[in-house]
């Protein structure tokens, strides 16, 4: 109270300044600089935008939290054998050009899915799989979404899309249709595919001048 | 010159150079106040009293006499009015605060103990979307984060405020807007997880319009800490003040840069979701449950920390070095190697701020273990405060690449997380509570038995939970990094660690539900005594001093 007012001042505006400047210099590092660094970055050459319908099956992606067991980012080579499990090359910057929210994941309960649209590019596999996982892979842990899916005895509808089951999981009489939803997460998850070279052709070489 | 050589030369002078403006601060005596300011949270005369309201009146005997057995000085009746009235000018808004974390303790533990479940039965409650594992996993850690530990940290945070003051709390009112605008936010958020609108990023799935709320009212919270500040009648800041003070100021800011909608892209929205991610951890709860370990720990053994001006390098070291630690959840990813780079170096560099706290707690603590045996509140912060120091050293060593190369996408990262914010954030919150809650409702915990099936209940629990998760987490990391092994065998070897995690998410839901069946028993003011005031010898009022003390 009496004695010493300006250290009282002192007190609150070191710690006020402090935090501030290094709240901001963490940010500068971590948020600016990569803002300002990858902000011009262009796509590679072989990747295409997100059509609607697949971006509309990226919401569905999202929704469903997909990404707390998928990564979408495979190792290099280096440290750990993706490639090896067919999960394809290291990715740069350029490969998520198109992907705002950002996918990356910190998760593989279940495989890296950057490139699952050139590993599985089946449509009735992604349909099944959705519907019961452990119809394609035993042992799988993923869940099974059947709130994608529409089950009905008797036939399907003209234009409705009917998944077909392993024997073993199919019961007769009994129909699976996907619903609009599980189309476009299939759509989406058949256009995760990287595999095009990450860097363009490089130039023709030139003699070096002495 | 290189732009990567730069940017990590340049990191390197700042840090040199910040580390010798703090040095030069250090000699310069700028942190000075030394002993005067560790003192601080006693009266004059208080010093070898012991303070735990949660202990039984024998236990309570059997702390002083295992401390200080010696004869003490009274305390005025000035000063025992003064910590009156300061205790309560926030206990209205303390109370709510603490009501609100435990009722989400209990919903985010439910949510965690489904998502557990689920990992290793996959085909068990599929029906609802809203119970999928893709969404009732976010709403747990949201719930855990934005609700539990929040809340917990706010209400905390508010009762220590006047206290370390030594003066009432201004504009109280303002803490409770904020309050109610915050969990409109956590309710709005976790209901657009529930039904598919969440934002998709790790800690930051609730929508912008979630957000707002939440940004103003971690804002508001923090008002009447500003307020209390200008009428201080303490001389020093105690350490505590530094990092409340610094928390409510860095939260508001960190979350309105994460959540601004349409302005992070692609990679770059990855590097700031990790700024994010790990600076809620570095510089909003750690700070929170710090302060509250701080003043818990000298006040209950009625004698000061160890070091006051090394709990001051701990602040700025925890700051400097935990702001910029975000990088090493992307090793091996597509961002720039600096950035990465420099990330593993202050996650290396967190030791400092660890060894400071981690020296100050147990130094203060050693030597009086037999404390813990009397003393409810500080069985479960200074196992909080072991719990900091071994979570702390394990996230450096995962920082390195080697480590990180086996653990990152693994259950390991998970034990780890809750090591950190299970064993060391709410473990202290727990004890800061029982120590709280008796003087905010002037009424004793009814049943102790409760607090003793509390903390076993959780202690077993979360002893199942970190070794088998750390365990089979490793063993996935290992499995995965093999080629010859199939992945699918990498899910298949982590099943029963899987379960045993169920088995102890399951004890400390119980643990949970023990606490707030207690909690809201002693609300209703359940149970055979009554401790009036709280305090260990009645106030005396003088006059003009007792004015304003009903709340």
């Amino acid at each position: 109270m009496s004695a010493g007012v300006g250290r009282f001042e002192m007190d609150e505006l070191r710690l006020v300044v402090g935090a501030m400047v290094i709240l901001s210099g963490a940010t500068a590092l971590l948020v600016v600089l990569p803002y300002m660094l990858l902000k011009d970055e262009p796509p590679p050459p072989g990747l295409k935008p997100y059509t609607a319908q697949q971006l509309k099956g990226r919401q569905v992606y999202i929704a469903n939290g997909c990404v707390y067991c998928h990564s979408q980012q495979p190792r290099d080579i280096a440290q750990a054998p993706d490639a090896q499990r067919g999960w394809g090359r290291a990715p740069v910057a350029g490969d998520y050009a198109y992907d705002t929210p950002h996918l990356l994941g910190t998760m593989r309960t279940g495989p890296d899915l950057l490139n699952i649209g050139a590993r599985q590019p089946s449509r009735d596999w992604h349909l099944g799989h959705l519907y019961q996982p452990r119809a394609y892979t035993p042992g799988s842990t993923m869940p099974p979404y059947p709130f994608l899916f529409d089950v009905r005895q008797g036939a399907a509808q003209a234009g409705e899309t009917v998944v077909t089951l392993p024997p073993a999981w199919s019961r007769p009489g009994q129909v699976v249709v996907a619903r609009p939803e599980a189309l476009a997460l299939v759509d989406y998850l058949i256009a995760l595919d990287r595999t095009y070279p990450a860097l363009p052709p490089m130039p023709p070489l030139t003699k070096a001048t002495p | 010159m290189d732009f990567t050589v730069g940017i990590l030369l340049t990191t390197f002078l700042t840090s040199v150079l910040a580390l010798f403006v703090f040095i030069a601060s250090m000699a310069k005596g700028l942190f000075g106040s030394g002993g005067a300011a560790a003192v601080q949270i006693f009266d004059d005369g208080e010093m070898g009293t012991v303070e735990d309201p949660a202990a039984t009146r024998a236990q309570r005997g059997s702390l002083q006499r295992a401390m200080d057995p010696g004869q003490h000085a009274a305390r005025t009746s000035v000063d025992v009015a003064i910590r009156q009235r300061a205790d309560q000018s926030s206990s209205l808004v303390v109370g709510v605060c603490l009501t609100l974390s435990v009722l989400w303790l209990v919903l985010a533990s439910l949510a965690g103990l489904i998502s557990s479940i689920k990992l290793h039965s996959p085909d068990w409650w599929v029906g609802m979307e809203w119970l999928t594992f893709g969404r009732i996993r976010p709403i747990h850690l949201n719930l855990v984060a934005y609700g539990w530990c929040s809340m917990a940290g706010i209400g905390v945070a508010l009762w220590l405020i006047p206290r370390l003051l030594k003066t009432e709390l201004v504009g109280a009112r303002w803490a409770l807007l904020g309050g109610a605008l915050w969990t409109v936010g956590v309710v709005a958020g976790t209901v657009a997880i529930a039904t598919g609108h969440s934002d998709g990023l790790e800690w930051l799935e609730y929508p912008w319009q979630a957000d707002i709320p939440m940004v103003v009212g971690g804002a508001l919270v923090g008002f009447p800490m500003w307020l209390t500040l200008l009428r201080r009648k303490v001389d020093h800041l105690y350490v505590s003040v530094w990092y409340i003070a610094a928390a409510l100021l860095w939260f508001p800011i960190l979350f309105l840069i994460a959540n601004w909608p349409d302005l992070h892209f692609g990679v770059q929205q990855a590097t700031m979701n990790w700024w994010f991610g790990h600076n809620v951890l570095g510089l909003w709860f750690t700070p929170l449950a710090l302060a509250a370990s701080y003043y818990f720990i000298p006040k209950v053994l009625g004698k000061p920390i160890h070091s006051y001006n090394l709990s001051l390098l701990g602040f700025w070291s925890l700051a400097f070095f935990y702001s910029q630690v975000g990088g090493h959840h992307l090793i091996g990813g597509p961002v720039p190697s600096w950035l990465i780079t420099i990330s593993i170096v202050q996650s290396m560099m967190m030791v400092v701020p660890v060894v400071a706290v981690a020296i100050n707690q147990h130094l203060t603590v050693l030597g009086n273990f037999r404390a813990l045996l009397y003393s409810p509140t500080l069985r479960f912060i200074v196992l909080g405060g072991m719990m900091y120091t071994a979570a702390s050293v394990q996230g450096s060593l995962q920082a390195l690449r080697s480590v990180n190369t086996v653990t990152h996408f693994t259950h390991y990262t998970v034990a780890h997380a809750h090591l950190g914010l299970y064993g060391f954030f709410t473990m202290v919150m727990f004890g800061a509570i029982y120590f709280i809650m008796p003087r905010v409702m002037k009424w004793e915990w009814p049943y102790p038995w409760m607090i003793s099936a509390h903390f076993w209940l959780v202690v077993a629990g979360f002893g199942i939970y970190f070794v088998g998760l750390s365990f089979g987490g490793w063993y996935q990391g290992l499995a995965m990094l093999d080629k010859d092994i199939p992945f699918m065998d990498s899910v298949r070897l982590t099943l029963p660690y899987l379960q045993a995690r169920s088995v102890g998410g399951a004890l400390m839901t119980m643990g949970h539900l023990v606490f707030a069946v207690h909690f809201f028993m002693m609300g209703w003011k359940f149970g055979p005594r009554r401790l009036g005031a709280a305090l260990l010898r009645p106030p005396v009022l003088l006059p003009g001093v007792g004015r304003g003390v009903g709340a």
